[in-house]
């Protein structure tokens, strides 16, 4: 009994000394843990999905990558963790992961009341259909009764349900737990269309047995910010993953990229490549981090066009013209100036 | 020292308590149950108890769908898996060295391969891969199969009164039923002659039930289903994941109720069949009057466990998008409202009464058929 009454005790004391540790500062954490742990899709080429080599590649793969070369100054340094769209917020408010890049859309709700802090846009998004093309249908608003497959739990589901509404039309969803799954009950069968944001439905479309056999609908019926996600409480962390983000914007806007990277270190000319770059000025000691941290960035990950056409582009995603195109070629991509 | 160790356990539980909350509430996690009455922003695709209307529909009422979708999937797997378990668990023991042996081979694969693949294959793999699309359906008379699953007609009332009147009579018929039988056992007791009662009590009842039908006008209608611009309207409807579900559950778990059975027979002493065969029962009379009476006080017990195995089972349905508890509450709507911990508690209560439920009516049964001693 007495063996039994201490064993309790212990435990009990164990659990609150452990429940009431204070938390350090996530930086820290990063910085002593020497890996970024950051919550991916996992399953959508162009965001993210291993490679032949079983390396996470994607647009959404790359902010990891180089939210770890600014902290740890090696953008090797990630464990990537797939999550689907119910575990994603509980992942990143329990702390988990120390950052969330899973093609997420930015919304009042989960910023207000979820313990989240959306950084910025990695990805700028809306949601669209796919549909067999012998299905003879050219236009959302000829769906009236359809089936249609979506991945459970997203904002995909409620903009769907949105549009119906509006148009007064009538549908059957089937919910499947992963964008995998839809994409298998849609060939099967199980839905006569697919919806998603319209990234995806590309992404999907790569994978299908037959790519030439679905149209995508001309509509889009929503709105889908998408980019890296913190969790309430560090402000200090969150400007470093949105600075993160921004310096990948600058730099394609200033033309450094990995290749000129270091010729333009020895010799900036213009001042803002000279912050940008780590020449000037001390951007790194006000977030928090090393002087070269943006160096490093643009050194191992690329600037966002670099990104971009080795991630989003392969999949069919043509970017000239489009909403994630630089604010200077008709895009909206525009990002705060580095200094 | 009882006393002792009770204070410290609930001072842990509540410690527990008070850091969650405390927590919560630095990470700016809001935590009510205010979302209840909140009108859902997405569809459920079935319902067939509730009515799921769109821009109507509560968060709460999304719980019941759940809770009643998941009570379906559970009584149909019970139901079925019971069937099918009792047939294997007796073949496998069958003098019939094939027979036996298949039953056998179905025990060891169904028994050994994880549920959630088996699910996924019967649904992705078996299912989805061999039915057609809706425009070309396989059509039994107003019966449709198609990959969307299984369209039937439903009747419903056409004229209240008739069928009151119907209903009356069938009532009637039951209870003389009962009276017949009633008298068929005692006259079996006094004079030792046996009559196929059961089966004059369907011939009597059907053509009871198919006269009235007819004289009273047909009181029911039917609703056939109509092939629409994408799949059938109309009519009764069991959707294609819910069958992949149902099939997958029945087939896993009538594979552990099988060996149950078998337990349960090999339990019942030979000297038993040996006295059943002396006094010239023949086989199925000996399984029906002599083993399955004493092999059920073994077989219930373990069964039990299948039954709510199956029941907590029913949640993977979300690999197959089969709307039950799981799938539209502790995933569809904690995922839009957040309300983590309220939503998942819940979850729990609800498998946690399921369980007890079940447990608490088979556990009378039980009681019922174990062997009274005096």
């Amino acid at each position: 009994m007495k063996k039994i009454t201490s064993l309790v005790t212990s435990v009990a004391i164990a659990g609150i000394a452990f429940a009431t540790t204070a938390s350090a500062s996530t930086l820290e954490e990063v910085q002593a843990r020497g890996d970024l742990r950051c919550g991916v899709s996992g399953g959508v080429p162009g965001f993210s999905a291993p490679n032949d080599a079983g390396k996470m590649v994607g647009i959404d793969a790359a902010v990891c990558d180089a939210v770890a070369a600014a902290v740890l100054g090696d953008a090797s340094k990630v464990t990537y963790i797939p999550l689907t769209a119910k575990e994603r917020f509980t992942a990143l408010s329990s702390g988990e992961i120390d950052v969330l890049s899973r093609n997420t859309t930015h919304t009042l709700t989960r910023e207000a009341s979820l313990g989240l802090n959306f950084t910025y846009y990695n990805y700028i998004d809306g949601q669209g259909f796919m549909v067999m093309k012998d299905a003879g249908i050219s236009s959302a608003l000829e769906l009236d009764g359809a089936s249609i497959c979506v991945q459970a739990g997203t904002t995909t589901e409620l903009n769907m349900a949105d549009y119906f509404r509006n148009n007064n039309m009538d549908y059957t969803p089937v919910g499947y737990e992963t964008s995998t799954q839809t994409r298998e009950g849609f060939e099967g069968g199980a839905c006569d269309v697919l919806t998603s944001d319209k990234s995806q439905l590309a992404a999907l479309s790569t994978e299908m047995a037959d790519p030439s056999s679905i149209l995508i609908l001309p509509e889009t019926i929503s709105k889908e910010p998408l980019g890296p996600v913190v969790a309430q409480g560090d402000d200090q962390w969150m400007d470093i993953v949105a600075f993160t983000l921004y310096a990948l914007i600058n730099a394609e806007e200033l033309g450094v990229t990995s290749s000129n990277i270091d010729e333009l270190v020895a010799n900036p000319g213009n001042p803002s490549v000279g912050r940008l770059v780590g020449a000037e000025g001390d951007t790194g000691e006000k977030l928090g981090l090393s002087a070269d941290w943006s160096y490093q960035v643009i050194k191992q990950v690329g600037n966002y066009g670099e990104i971009y056409e080795a991630t989003v582009e392969p999949i069919g995603i043509p970017r000239a013209g489009s909403v994630n195109d630089l604010w200077t070629r008709g895009g909206i991509l525009y990002a705060p100036p580095i200094r | 020292m009882q006393v002792l160790v009770l204070t410290l356990v609930s001072f842990f539980i509540f410690s527990i308590y008070q850091t969650t909350v405390s927590n919560l509430v630095e990470r700016g996690i809001q935590t009510s149950t205010s979302f209840f009455d909140d009108v859902a922003p997405f569809k459920i695709g079935f319902s067939p108890f509730l009515n799921f209307e769109l821009g109507k529909t509560t968060y709460i009422e999304v719980f019941y769908i759940g809770i009643l979708n998941t009570l379906l999937i559970a009584i149909l797997g019970i139901f079925a898996s019971t069937v099918v378990g009792f047939i294997v668990g007796i073949v496998r023991l069958s003098p019939n060295w094939l027979a036996s042996k298949c039953a056998l081979i179905y025990i060891e694969i169904f028994r050994n391969v994880p549920l959630l693949l088996q699910i996924m294959f019967w649904n992705f793999a078996v299912f989805l891969a061999t039915l057609p699309p809706p425009k070309k359906s396989i059509e039994f008379g107003y019966i449709f199969l198609n990959s969307r699953g299984l369209h039937t007609p439903i009747p419903f009332i056409e004229d209240k009164s008739s069928f009151n009147a119907w209903v009356f009579i069938l009532l009637l018929g039951v209870i003389f039923c009962i009276l017949l039988s009633r008298w068929a056992k005692k006259n079996f007791e006094q004079t030792g002659i046996k009559r196929p009662i059961f089966i004059y009590n369907l011939l009597i009842l059907s053509s009871i039930g198919f006269l009235s039908y007819y004289l009273l006008g047909g009181p029911l209608e039917f609703d056939v289903p109509v092939l629409g611009k994408f799949n059938f309207k109309g009519g009764g409807q069991l959707p294609l994941p819910l069958f992949s579900l149902w099939f997958a559950l029945t087939i896993y778990t009538s594979a552990f109720i099988a060996e149950n059975v078998r337990a349960g027979i090999s339990s019942v002493s030979k000297g038993q069949i040996e006295a059943a065969k002396s006094i010239g029962l023949n086989r199925s009379q000996m399984i029906n009057m002599i083993i399955i009476p004493q092999a059920m006080r073994v077989i219930i017990p373990p069964t039990i466990s299948q039954f709510l195995n199956l029941t907590k089972n029913s949640s993977l349905a979300v690999a197959v998008g089969y709307e039950e508890i799981v799938a539209v509450w502790a995933g569809i709507s904690l995922n839009q409202t957040g309300q983590a911990l309220i939503i998942i508690a819940m979850t729990i209560i609800v498998y946690e009464c399921m369980s007890l439920f079940t447990s608490f009516i088979l556990n009378m049964y039980n009681r019922k058929v174990q062997i009274t001693e005096r």
